[in-house]
């Protein structure tokens, strides 16, 4: 990593030496540009390791029987490519790294209130990283449990879930610090001039996520550590054998991991208020309410957790009042996506790349939002539980909705943070094969769930075989779009154009700097003087 | 890095709340935990409850009160510009943690003695109410031992500054943050006490 920081470090700005030399430049910093870039690089790198799994499985998949590996090595394979994808990738995702580089100079500061916090914070995350890592070679082999951890089977299990548990309490912890961190900066270091009313939808959108990963992450904190003393003392909170309930546990993993979601989706949906008013070049539609709906999906969705468990055992009552509540979280995501439509009308639209990751993320976010409220209502939720169509779900809303949108941050902010920029064809390229890719791949498991075939199973009856095989042709169609994305960018990045001021026409006060940006960010504290969209008569080309 | 700004106390506390809001809903899983194995095994809880030993449990509680009491004081010392005093009454309040963590060994080495332990043959053949109960109650009592622990290194730590001189009455944010923890600490205490000891 080192190697290429140095050659682009010739572009001046915070790349420029900070009295520290090499490796230790970076991982000793505490300013917030270099931080998100070094989140940026190690969710990528773990982003990676998550995908060549998922394409594993999806190879052991491609037929019926054994195809590449065995049933325990199927059931590592899902559990780590889950572990991987949520806890390294997508939850520190973009907050921890488009948040860090962006969001203090949108609110024109000069860092985040506690500089030393946040490098501690992604110490916690290698840390973490670190242990999770650990626990895949060392004692009884890597968790097959699933990502969630469920007892009683995670409380007997011989492979090392212990650890990996314990590597998941680190970065919640990591989780929680930024969170506060956010919250604290966005309070306190606001510039002059930038009221609440001013605040980037980003930031607003960082905000309500942070007090998601405030409020809900300690849940998680205590439940792995009860399933640590489950292990390790038999303590039997959760053993029925000896008073305790499994269900408890799926309570408590869930009160974090639905919001978590929302941990997840909520700044990609921040990434994609900037992006669609730029590249519509006109004011955002309705910035109260999408700001306010940030706010709002943040709590309501902290409500819903329960509709995980339709089939559980809880009771009736609690699974009709959790529908209901789970259809509420539909009203504040909807207004965001009619907000957005509503940008888009009459706009001077230009499809350069950040939009188009920024439209395809509204197409499949719709798609993952609307299949969940097939899953939020209690009586088709029993039809289809535990099938692929959850499977396809989910990916269309976390992959599509917050993965596009973390490519979108890419495609838009890295050229201001490195004063180079990517070629415009092959970004398209691999948007486009990326976009097709992902819903073969996704599209056809919805379907496959529909027809009943159950997720987390190693084998199938032969009629689902011909949608696995198209599914397996899908991800490898998206890995190739990946493929492109990444050594276009990477190149582009390295040695591409130079880019310089503000070719988009972005009224954020991240355009108002030099790029790359200074160390300390401004010259002097700047005084906004207008809204984040206001297009007309700002100066702005 | 080297900013030039005034140091943001505002700033700083707000985050020490944010992060004592963390804490409060880390024991807040427990206490959820305690509230529906209470509702579905009420008799086995009274009875499990009883065995717990309440003169330790009110020593502790004045101890903890003793020591936040200190902890206050100092604040107030350090900014008044006194620094020995300062220095004494965080060690006060460092000797009620001592103290509070020797109660605690003796109660529960007791209870081991008397064969009340997670996963121990008497809990296992008893009623199940029971053995959840003292699950909960190791794991409530040991995760408030480990904080009790961190706020006296934290503590002890501010006091170290205090005694350099780095942390003076015009730079004591830290120390007020120090206390805003072991309030917490002792807070927690104040609600396990009675669940615990008391109300059963």
């Amino acid at each position: 990593m080192s190697s290429a920081e140095n050659r682009t470090a010739a572009s001046g700005g915070f790349w420029q030496d900070t009295g520290r030399r090499g490796i230790a430049s970076w991982i000793l910093s505490t300013d917030h540009k270099r931080i998100g870039l070094l989140y940026l690089y190690s969710v990528l790198g773990f982003f990676m390791v998550g995908v060549i799994l998922g394409l594993l499985l999806r190879l052991e998949l491609m037929a019926p029987g054994r195809t590449i590996v065995d049933a325990q090595t199927y059931n590592a394979l899902f559990t780590v490519h889950g572990v991987v994808m949520i806890f390294l990738f997508i939850i520190p995702g973009i907050p921890a790294s488009f948040g860090n580089m962006v969001m203090p100079i949108q609110i024109g500061a000069r860092d985040v209130s506690f500089p030393r916090l946040n490098l501690f914070s992604w110490w916690l995350y290698a840390i973490g990283a670190l242990i999770v890592l650990t626990s895949l070679f060392t004692g009884g082999g890597a968790p097959d449990t699933g990502w969630t951890f469920y007892v009683p089977f995670s409380a007997r299990t011989g492979t090392n879930v212990s650890l990996a548990v314990f590597g998941v309490f680190v970065l919640g912890f990591s989780s929680i610090l930024t969170g506060i961190n956010f919250v604290t900066t966005i309070h306190r270091l606001r510039a002059e001039g930038m009221g609440w009313g001013r605040l980037p939808l980003f930031v607003w959108s960082l905000y309500a996520t942070a007090w998601v990963q405030i409020l809900a992450t300690p849940i998680i904190a205590i439940t792995l550590v009860m399933v640590i003393a489950e292990r390790t003392l038999g303590i039997g909170l959760f053993d029925p054998g000896r008073g305790g309930d499994p269900i408890m546990f799926q309570h408590l993993f869930w009160i974090y991991s639905h919001p978590a979601v929302y941990i997840m989706v909520l700044p990609a949906m921040g990434v994609v208020s900037e992006i669609i008013p730029v590249f519509s070049r006109k004011p955002i539609f309705g910035y109260k309410m999408i700001a306010v709906s940030s706010v709002a999906i943040a709590a309501a969705g902290s409500l819903v957790w329960g509709h995980h468990m339709y089939t559980s055992g809880m009771s009736d009552t609690a699974v009709m009042v959790f529908s209901f509540l789970t259809f509420i979280v539909a009203i504040p995501s909807a207004i965001k996506v009619f907000n957005w439509v509503s940008t888009l009308y009459k706009g001077s639209i230009s499809l350069e790349a950040p939009m188009l990751f920024a439209l395809s993320f509204i197409l499949l976010f719709s798609i993952g939002g609307l299949s969940g409220l097939i899953l939020g209502a209690a009586a088709t939720d029993i039809h289809v539980h535990d099938t692929h169509f959850v499977v396809g779900h989910f990916h269309y809303v976390m992959f599509g909705g917050a993965g596009f949108a973390f490519f979108a941050a890419a495609h838009y902010w890295l050229p201001k943070f490195y004063g180079r920029r990517y070629r415009e064809k092959p970004a398209i390229v691999g948007w486009a094969l990326m976009f097709v890719g992902f819903n073969i791949l996704y599209f056809t498991m919805q379907v496959l769930g529909m027809q009943g075939m159950p997720r987390r199973y190693y084998d199938y009856l032969p009629e689902f075989a011909n949608l696995n095989l198209v599914a397996t042709v899908g991800s490898w169609i998206l890995a190739l779009g990946l493929i492109v994305m990444v050594v276009n960018l990477w190149r582009g990045l390295l040695r591409g154009e130079p880019f310089t001021g503000n070719p988009w026409g972005g009224a954020t006060l991240e355009w108002s700097i030099p790029t790359p940006p200074p160390t300390e960010n401004f010259e002097e504290e700047p005084v906004v003087t207008h809204a984040p969209y206001d297009f007309k008569g700002t100066g702005i080309p | 890095m080297s900013h030039p700004e005034p140091k943001d106390n505002v700033g700083a506390k707000l985050g020490m709340w944010l992060f004592l809001f963390t804490e409060l809903l880390l024991f807040g899983g427990l206490f959820i935990l305690y509230s529906v194995y209470l509702a579905r095994y009420p008799h086995e809880f009274a009875t499990a409850g009883r065995e717990l030993n309440v003169i330790y449990g009110a020593a502790n509680t004045v101890v903890l009160l003793t020591s936040s009491l200190f902890a206050a004081m100092a604040v107030t010392a350090v900014k008044r510009g006194e620094r020995r005093a300062t220095m004494a009454l965080l060690a006060g309040t460092l000797c009620c943690a001592g103290i509070f963590l020797v109660i605690k060994y003796l109660e529960w080495s007791a209870k081991i003695h008397h064969g009340i332990f997670p996963g121990s043959a008497k809990l296992i053949a008893g009623p199940p109410g029971e053995s959840v109960f003292f699950g909960l109650y190791y794991l409530t009592t040991g995760l408030h031992g480990i904080h009790v622990v961190i706020g006296a290194a934290l503590l002890a730590w501010i006091g170290a500054r205090v005694k350099s001189g780095a942390l003076h009455a015009g730079d004591n944010v830290a120390l007020e943050n120090g206390t805003l923890y072991w309030h917490l600490v002792d807070l927690i205490w104040i609600f396990i006490f009675p669940l615990y000891y008391l109300i059963l």
